[in-house]
């Protein structure tokens, strides 16, 4: 995939550097295409292999690679959650392929050839890892929590934000707005490392005794603080360490997307000609850089706390801190990251829905109005994950109303979504697909928040499945679902090819169904009374009736697991053999269209003016449907490239 | 949906039903009205040859309409809720019983304060998971915690409160109406043992009460 690529680039590269002048140097350049690409760099002096795959500068390259990570962290994440899935359905039966027989669990009779490993493995002397979490491949309820904390952590931390922020920012933002990178490409680099960085550390604290963090992801105080609470030694501080690199990382790559936009945009591209993931990603940027930094402070007075023998979020009859400071600490930090979760995809949903109905978006103005609201709003509603803490119910009833309040911008969001569609000329592209199925699901996510905003109702559902059925409605139903779009949607942009389109589509409608079926019975659990963070319902005589939702759930969420393989394999199949793609496949207006496929080092061989907003579709009077931003007025449209 | 409710017996908390009814049907409502519009839309505007999209940048008059329909369902139902909330989480002026309850890993403890209604002397009697009330009777508890955070969850009086290490909440009261043993997990993850935390609300009737009461402080 990479030679294939760097053989087109190389030549734009050139033109943009040291031989702007005279590009036309071929006979050199002809002998290299022939030749490995690899060894390209080499001659000019310029990018070797290590400078452009690996410390890349280039936004372009440090998208896709912040996209890989965050594949590869959601196949972390998702395995992670299959693990405790199976166990909910099957609470302390041994897992599928490792497990050990009935017979050897209840005699040590050893039967199959699982036994046979889980003989030796009990007979050695080590502690191994297998041992202590999984005995005869059943998951301990403390491994449970390790579980449930490590999936909504990685899911959260390493891939919605990596993903949305990390890779669709960054490859974006330049190109949207017309520039030729990012304002600090090192700084650029510098997150994507830290981001690396902090992987490894959270991979390390897998290995490491006691195992990994198991205090959930909000990693409330005291029991986050003191190992004789959880058994968790390193595994707790590791997870606090690269959460706090992680929060680095985020802080230097908002930096550079605010610096960027409010600097480099193209001549012409005023603030109200932004496109709106553009418009979402500033936002989001502003949001990581005033949020971030509240967590950053809550994990190192928890590390103090935990290593030092402070007191910040214990307390003891002789005094010491709160406990309640650490959650409104974590959630004066969270709330805001809810949004930066969801944010982007509202963005990239509105591309995909204006592109594909071929028109205006519907109140463009307002729409950006909107998340400004939202954006605004989430910094006073922190306290609503707090109704049941123990903070005063005073709190409680202005926390419900700020958060009623943010209903509002939600819901002109969604109608102006619904009347982008209308009288439009609605194409069922695999983006628009899942463009479509952002708004469905956030409808719903959106809905099933007014319950919990409550709070006499929210008494009841708190801590329940139907948070549960809540969170994954908005950042599955809505953050990954306009991911999946816009990987589909600018990957002939980000590698020159099409995605196989067949495969697209049944990874859709595998991904949609059984997301559904996954999560939406879940808030029937909740509405039951289920509490979330228990590793075995059965335990309970209220939940016995839950048996069969429980399986049902757990195949489901298989079936969702297995399908985004299919995505996986497309993704990493149709960079070599996939459909080669024109300049500007979709007709879409805005400016990364406008450069070349796939996009040279520096993007644009000249940058672009702009002339109009970006969603001119079908103009009256216009011939074609579309009119590029970058078209001169009066010109003859350059439609159909 | 609203089948799923287990049986609540609670006095109190009968409104708690009555506005999850409420937002269950507006929500329905609600998401009928948008999803009918959205495949409306998907089939009546789907691309057809030498069809031309409209171009539309928007309503003023129908984002106002929008805007204020959203803000006042979402007051209205603020407004419902204040008075709800405040009643549910408010100490009790006068209970006719209080008994403290303690988390602590990863059991509650119960402790009567006994025939001289005082918790802290000698009479007072602890019990492990095991809540006794008579029926119709307003119960204050005091709850607190040992160790970490627990959440003293009762799904079939609808009340859950979350129990914290050195404060004595005593916010919590609740009238049971029906006989019978109910659950009380813990909903705030506690530690590796959560799973198991689970205490028995047991609602007698006035005269097993007095009966059980004779009984735990004959001596």
């Amino acid at each position: 995939m990479q030679e294939n690529e760097n053989i087109s680039h190389e030549h734009d590269d050139d033109e943009q550097h040291e031989h702007a002048h005279d590009d036309n140097d071929t006979p050199q350049h002809t002998h290299e295409h022939d030749d490995d690409g690899q060894h390209e760099h080499e001659h000019h002096h310029e990018e070797s292999f290590i400078r452009k795959y690996i410390f890349s500068l280039d936004h372009k390259m440090i998208g896709k690679q912040f996209l890989i990570y965050g594949l590869i962290m959601l196949f972390v994440g998702g395995g992670l959650a299959l693990l405790f899935r199976w166990q909910l359905a099957y609470p302390g039966e041994p897992l599928p392929i490792i497990g050990a027989s009935e017979q050897y669990i209840e005699d040590g009779e050893v039967v199959t050839k699982n036994d046979e490993r889980w003989e030796k493995i009990f007979e050695s002397e080590k502690e191994e890892l297998m041992e202590t979490h999984f005995p005869n491949g059943v998951i301990e309820d403390k491994t449970y929590n390790m579980l449930f904390t490590m999936h909504a952590t990685i899911m959260v931390f390493f891939v919605v934000v990596p993903i949305l922020v990390g890779a669709f920012g960054n490859f974006l933002i330049p190109l949207m707005i017309g520039t030729r990178d990012m304002a600090f490409p090192i700084l650029n680099m510098l997150s994507f490392w830290l981001a690396v960085l902090a992987a490894i550390v959270m991979a390390a604290g897998f290995f490491v005794p006691g195992g990994h963090a198991g205090a959930g992801w909000t990693g409330y105080a005291p029991l986050s603080v003191d190992p004789q609470w959880t058994d968790v030694g390193w595994g707790q501080n590791l997870w606090a360490i690269s959460l706090l690199i992680q929060g680095f990382s985020s802080l230097v790559g908002s930096i550079n997307y605010i610096t960027t936009v409010i600097n480099m945009r193209a001549p012409g591209m005023t603030f109200f000609r932004l496109p709106l993931v553009i418009w979402s990603l500033f936002i989001v940027a502003i949001l990581l850089l005033l949020a971030f930094p509240v967590l950053s402070s809550a994990l190192a007075l928890l590390i103090f706390d935990r290593l030092a023998g402070t007191t910040f979020f214990t307390t003891t009859t002789e005094g010491g801190g709160d406990p309640l400071l650490w959650q409104h600490l974590f959630w004066f930090f969270g709330h805001p990251e809810v949004y930066i979760l969801i944010l982007p995809g509202m963005g990239i949903a509105s591309e995909l829905i204006a592109v594909n109905s071929r028109k205006p978006i519907f109140g463009y103005r307002s729409m950006v109005y909107a998340m400004i609201a939202i954006a605004f709003l989430g910094w006073i509603v922190w306290g609503h994950h707090m109704f049941q803490s123990g903070m005063r119910p005073g709190m409680g009833s202005f926390f419900m109303t700020t958060t009623m309040l943010i209903a509002v911008p939600s819901a002109i969001k969604t109608f102006n979504w619904l009347g982008t569609m209308f009288r439009g000329s609605i194409r069922f592209t695999t983006p628009m697909l899942h463009g479509i199925a952002f708004v469905s699901m956030f409808v719903i996510g959106g809905l099933s928040g007014i319950y919990m905003a409550n709070t006499p109702v929210d008494i009841y559902i708190h801590d329940t499945y139907y948070i549960v059925a809540h969170i994954h409605y908005v950042v599955f139903g809505g953050s990954l679902f306009a991911m999946f779009g816009g990987i589909v949607f600018w990957y002939p942009k980000m590698y020159g090819r099409y995605m196989n389109d067949t495969l697209s589509k049944i990874h859709f409608w595998i991904t949609f169904i059984a997301f559904n079926c996954t999560f939406f019975p879940m808030h029937i659990l909740g509405v039951g009374g289920h509490m979330r963070r228990i590793a075995n319902p059965q335990f309970y005589d209220f939940l016995q009736g839950f048996e069969g939702m429980n399986i049902f759930i757990t195949m489901s969420a298989f079936t969702l697991g297995f399908a985004q393989l299919i995505l996986v394999f497309n993704f990493f199949w149709s960079m070599k053999l996939g459909k080669v793609a024109e300049k500007n496949p979709w007709n879409v207006t805005t400016l990364e269209w406008e450069a070349p496929t796939p996009v040279p080092h520096g993007n644009f061989a000249q940058i672009p003016t702009v002339y109009r907003g970006p969603y001119e579709y079908s103009v009256p009077g216009e011939e074609s449907d579309w009119i590029p931003q970058a078209q001169p007025e009066h010109a003859p449209a350059s439609a159909g490239d | 949906m609203l089948g799923w409710l287990p049986e609540n017996i609670s006095e109190y908390a009968q409104g708690v039903d009555s506005l999850f009814a409420l937002i269950y049907w507006i929500t329905v409502v609600v998401f009928v009205l948008v999803m009918g519009t959205l495949i409306a839309f998907l089939i009546m505007y789907r691309h057809r040859e030498g069809h031309r999209a409209e171009y539309i940048e928007g309503s003023t008059k129908l984002e106002i309409i929008w805007t204020t329909a959203t803000t006042v369902i979402v007051f209205g139902l603020a407004m419902l809720s204040f008075p709800q909330w405040n009643n549910l989480k408010s100490a009790p002026d006068n209970p006719d019983y209080v008994v403290q309850v303690r988390g602590e890993q990863f059991n509650w403890y119960m402790i009567y304060p006994g025939p001289d209604n005082e918790i802290g002397t000698e009479d007072d009697l602890e019990l492990e998971n095991e809540l006794h009330v008579p029926e119709n009777k307003l119960i204050q508890i005091i709850l607190t915690s040992k160790d970490v955070i627990h959440s003293f969850f009762i799904p079939n009086l609808r009340l859950k409160q979350d129990a914290l290490p050195n404060r004595f909440l005593d916010n919590i009261k609740f009238q049971a109406t029906k006989p019978g043993t109910y659950e009380i997990p813990c909903a705030e993850l506690c530690g590796f043992g959560h799973t198991t935390m689970v205490g028995f609300l047991h609602v007698h009737t006035q005269e097993e009460y007095d009966a059980w009461v004779k009984e735990q402080w004959s001596e």
